[in-house]
């Protein structure tokens, strides 16, 4: 077991660093305060690589693998929570379904693409009544000659604003419950295919969440993913891999938010010394270092295991539940440690707090992963 | 090569437009140090065309010029002025020459240095004579003016070096001291000509070049934005100096690139140094620490840059200054109705 | 064409600290980068690479770890590259460096030879002009910016208050400034392709035609006497608590006593 990066990975890191550095963080003040799509970060990753990076070149992949994808989800996610999400929902929501599910012809058409960061992905799954309970689907997909019209809505779909194909799970049985649910993949430009209103939210405001809204959807009957009956199973596997992402930007928030606390305690003075002195501020942020490394550790641990082909599902959700847990704990002390400065818009902590909060939520609730977790013990 | 046969202090003399720089008379002074203590002269060496005023360099200090006057040396190129100065070289086997460490001096002394096969040391702010061996110490600054080292060249003639702008000091001027001009030839041929130049392209900036003003007013990052800067031009103009900024201000593109002070940016060493909103980083500490007199302002009283000020003041520049020039403005009106 | 980039790999000197107690430099967890004005002679090279389909090679001499600013390179674009290390390079001066350059160079083909103005750790200025020297090839240094016009480059060529215009044949060697434009970023791809797909080639003392006197420490004819670092200059008083009139009254009273005004 080896816990060291390799030189390549240390080559990518300082790529990634190097990029978040001078390309994210410059602006991600200004995409939280105009809830603004960072569309010209996405152009300038695409130019170089990094919305393909876990797929083969022949797939207009990089011929890269998890580990290295997440780590630079968690690099964004540092100084942007919303580039990181849309790295994540982009490459792990759709590309990823399309290149396990997927036939040839269907990846060549859109998965390179994609890969390629010519277009981009999201997933479209959760609706007004369907969200824990996921196999609730009331989206409905009916087989019509050469199409099956889809008709039906979607909540809370990340990336929808600015996606151009959309893995979508509808009905297509609904005597089998979830052995009667299908995916889909959707292009935006289909007629009848909407996107609703923009949800205005918490955190995360840079990335566009909004309603998919289908009536009478002519799907091409080959774009169906996988077979009939299927699409259950392929979208809860399919989150499964999500969830290694968010756990990755849940990670990235928290160590961003530690590195900040670290640069203003040196710099604070109270009481005629810098309050890194304190040994309340030394212990707190030990703590929370400790926290966020064991949290690194579980996420890479679940990226290695995607990679390796073995068993990852109860590993990611590990990752997920803790990496989110402790991002909300970590940007909640960092804004503590910031005093009265962190909770205004001058400092980049009560950003990171807003943001840290949905990692818990979207993707399946902590209360889900305990429930993937505790199904795999009992 | 024995080094005995190698003797004079020799200063390649830079013109532009046919005018001696005044880094050259800076250097014309430290020569005539050296050369005193080595009880040898130093001698001017310029290459040109109808250079103006030659004679001062005599009045600068030089014992001896040597004027190298030929068309194809009127604008700078590489390898005519390569070719020239190593056959003077080879001829008068000075002991030391001295360059410049100009845009010209950077590039025609390490090729000179390759082509005769002796030791260079670049941009050096110190020179010394050994008093054991009458080796030339070239002391300059390296790892990004973090350190400063001093370096020999035992073995090799001539010992060459090129010079830091404004820090040596020129001698006074005495205009008594008439020196022969020795008129020294080279032929320059078309080969000789390894590039072509098809341009020349002045840019030339109203202020005066900071590195020749006695007092400086400079802000940093602490000024905030290009327009306080204004608060600056008064108090520059009040005192009779000039604007200078830390390498911040110029990356923000409140100042340009001509008035930056530092390690990458030019070396100072006014009477006065007024520093606003600077931090004091090392990179910048290392283009004005040798000036007179170092005020400093900034809001933050760790700053680096008041462990090197002669005064320092935590408070706001932005009240400070103002202040200040209200101040120098009274100053100002009791003057003129005396 | 062929252009080959000396690029050299170099500690990041704007992070180095001095340690107040002890006065020495903290090394300790800087990083090490490709030099700033090497990086750029590195991307105006695959500017052309773009342009013209330039062949890129990136040559550098240094201890083993600089093969980690070699891939960085290939990560950027080049083509191939070479690092030259032996312990017997160790120790050189500019002119000990510039020849064992050289010897390794001229057994190459190559129009365009690029190298940064200076490192900033060393910061001469002087192997890349020295470099020509040796191989008996025109060069130009402190160059802003370069256009290629067949056989020939035209180049920007800077000086203090102003620039020339410059036409020059190849083979040729240029000096980069890193004002002369922003280097791009590695691609995910080649950064791959630099680990998998490309081998470094080494070159050590074995394949030069040079004797060990000539070159590293014994062949320099330059020595360091001596390093030591700057003294922190002694601090003068430091006034915190006065309001901006009194602050002003100070400043006027200090300037007076130096006879300033």
């Amino acid at each position: 077991m080896n816990y060291n990066l390799t030189e390549e990975q240390k080559l990518l890191k300082k790529l990634y660093k190097e990029f978040t550095v001078n390309e994210v963080e410059p602006i991600a003040a200004e995409i939280d305060e105009e809830e603004r799509f960072p569309a010209e970060t996405v152009e300038k990753m695409k130019n170089n690589g990094m919305l393909g990076i876990p797929f083969p070149k022949k797939y207009g992949g990089q011929g890269g693998d998890i580990l290295a994808y997440i780590m630079l989800v968690e690099e964004l996610s540092k100084a942007c929570g919303t580039t990181g999400v849309v790295l994540s929902a982009h490459t792990s929501l759709c590309c990823g379904p399309i290149y396990e599910f997927g036939t040839e012809d269907q990846k060549q058409k859109y998965l390179v693409p994609l890969a390629k960061g010519e277009k981009l992905g999201a997933f479209g799954l959760t609706e007004a009544n369907a969200g824990t309970d996921a196999a609730g689907q009331q989206t409905k997909a009916v087989l019509d000659g050469d199409h099956y019209i889809l008709n039906g809505s979607k909540i809370f779909i990340t990336n929808a604003a600015n996606a151009d194909v959309f893995i979508v799970l509808a009905m297509t049985d609904k005597s089998k419950g979830t052995r009667g649910i299908s995916a889909f993949i959707v292009e935006k430009e289909y007629e009848g295919f909407t996107i609703g209103k923009k949800e205005l939210k918490m955190g995360i405001k840079g990335s566009a969440t909004c309603e998919l809204i289908f009536e009478n959807v002519k799907v091409p009957k080959e774009n169906i993913l996988g077979k009939e009956g299927k699409g259950f199973s392929i979208a809860m596997k399919t989150l499964d891999g999500g969830r290694i992402g968010i756990a990755a930007q849940a990670l990235g928030l928290a160590q961003g938010a530690i590195d900040e606390a670290v640069k203003y305690v040196k710099e604070r003075k109270q009481f005629g010394r810098p309050i890194s002195k304190f040994q309340n501020t030394q212990f707190q942020l030990a703590d929370m270092q400790t926290k966020v490394d064991a949290a690194r550790l579980l996420v890479y641990r679940a990226a290695f295991n995607k990679d390796s082909r073995i068993p990852y599902s109860n590993e990611a959700a590990m990752a997920k539940l803790f990496a989110s847990e402790t991002a909300m704990e970590v940007t909640n002390k960092a804004v503590q440690l910031h005093g009265g400065y962190g909770y205004t818009r001058e400092y980049p902590v009560e950003r990171m707090m807003r943001d840290a909060k949905i990692t818990e939520i979207y993707e399946g609730t902590s209360e889900v992963m305990k429930m993937v977790v505790s199904a795999n013990m009992l | 090569m024995n080094k005995q046969d190698y003797r004079g202090v020799f200063v390649f003399v830079e013109q532009k437009n046919k005018e001696i720089e005044n880094v050259s008379l800076e250097l014309i002074g430290e020569g005539k140090k050296l050369a005193q203590e080595l009880k040898q002269k130093v001698t001017a060496v310029v290459l040109g065309k109808g250079v103006k005023e030659i004679e001062k360099l005599g009045y600068y200090g030089a014992d001896n010029i040597i004027y190298v006057e030929n068309q194809d040396l009127d604008i700078y190129m590489t390898e005519p002025y390569t070719k020239a100065l190593k056959e003077v070289i080879e001829d008068k086997k000075p002991e030391i020459v001295l360059f410049g460490a100009t845009a010209i001096g950077r590039d025609v002394a390490p090729r000179l240095a390759g082509r005769i096969h002796t030791g260079l040391t670049a941009d050096c702010t110190k020179l010394e004579i050994n008093e054991e061996n009458s080796d030339l110490m070239m002391t300059r600054p390296a790892f990004g003016g973090n350190i400063m080292a001093t370096i020999e060249c035992p073995d090799h003639r001539p010992q060459m070096a090129t010079v830091r702008p404004g820090v040596m000091q020129k001698e006074e001027k005495d205009t008594t001291k008439k020196v022969e001009i020795e008129k020294f030839a080279v032929d320059i041929e078309e080969k000789d000509k390894t590039y072509e130049i098809l341009e020349v392209v002045e840019e030339k900036s109203n202020k005066i070049d900071i590195q020749e003003a006695n007092i400086l007013v400079s802000g940093g990052r602490g000024v905030g934005n290009s327009d306080n800067f204004s608060l600056l031009e008064e108090t520059a103009q009040i005192l009779g100096g000039v604007v200078s900024s830390s390498r911040a201000a110029v990356d923000s593109d409140w100042m340009p690139k001509e008035v930056q002070v530092g390690q990458t940016g030019k070396t100072v060493r006014p009477d006065l140094y007024i520093a606003c909103g600077i931090s004091g980083a090392i990179q910048h500490l290392a283009g004005m620490e040798e000036s007179e007199f170092i005020v400093a302002i900034n809001k933050d009283e760790t700053a680096p840059i008041f462990e090197s000020s002669d005064v320092g003041i935590v408070g706001d520049l932005n009240k400070v200054i103002p202040a200040l020039n209200e101040e120098l403005k009274k100053i100002e009106k009791e003057k003129e109705s005396l | 064409m062929k252009i080959i980039v000396c690029i050299k790999q170099v500690p990041d000197t704007t992070e180095v600290r001095l340690n107040p107690e002890t006065g020495t430099l903290i090394r300790e967890g800087v990083p090490s980068i490709i030099n700033p004005d090497d990086k750029c002679g590195l991307e105006a090279a695959l500017v052309l690479k773009d342009k013209y389909d330039a062949h890129v090679t990136v040559l550098t001499m240094g201890p083993p770890q600089a093969d980690f600013a070699l891939k960085e390179a290939l990560a950027m674009g080049a083509d191939e590259a070479i690092l030259m290390t032996d312990r017997a390079f160790a120790g050189a001066d500019t002119w000990s460096t510039s020849l064992t350059l050289a010897k390794a160079l001229e057994k190459m083909e190559y129009d365009l030879i690029i190298a940064g103005r200076q490192a900033i750790d060393g910061d001469t200025a002087q192997v890349g002009p020295e470099l020509a020297e040796h191989l008996q090839i025109p060069h130009v240094s402190y160059v802003e910016a370069l256009e290629k016009d067949e056989k020939s480059l035209i180049l920007k060529r800077r000086f203090e208050n102003g620039y020339h215009k410059v036409k020059v044949k190849t083979p040729c060697l240029i000096t980069t400034l890193s004002e002369m434009n922003r280097p791009r970023y590695m691609k995910v791809g080649l950064i791959y392709d630099a680990h998998r797909e490309k081998e470094i080639k080494k070159l050590t003392f074995d394949d030069l035609d040079i004797k060990k006197e000539e070159i590293g420490l014994k062949g320099s004819p330059t020595k360091v006497k001596k390093s030591f670092t700057k003294g922190a200059k002694t601090a003068g008083k430091l006034y915190k608590d006065l309001d901006e009139k009194e602050a002003a009254k100070l400043i006027v009273e200090k300037l007076k006593e130096k006879f300033i005004i």
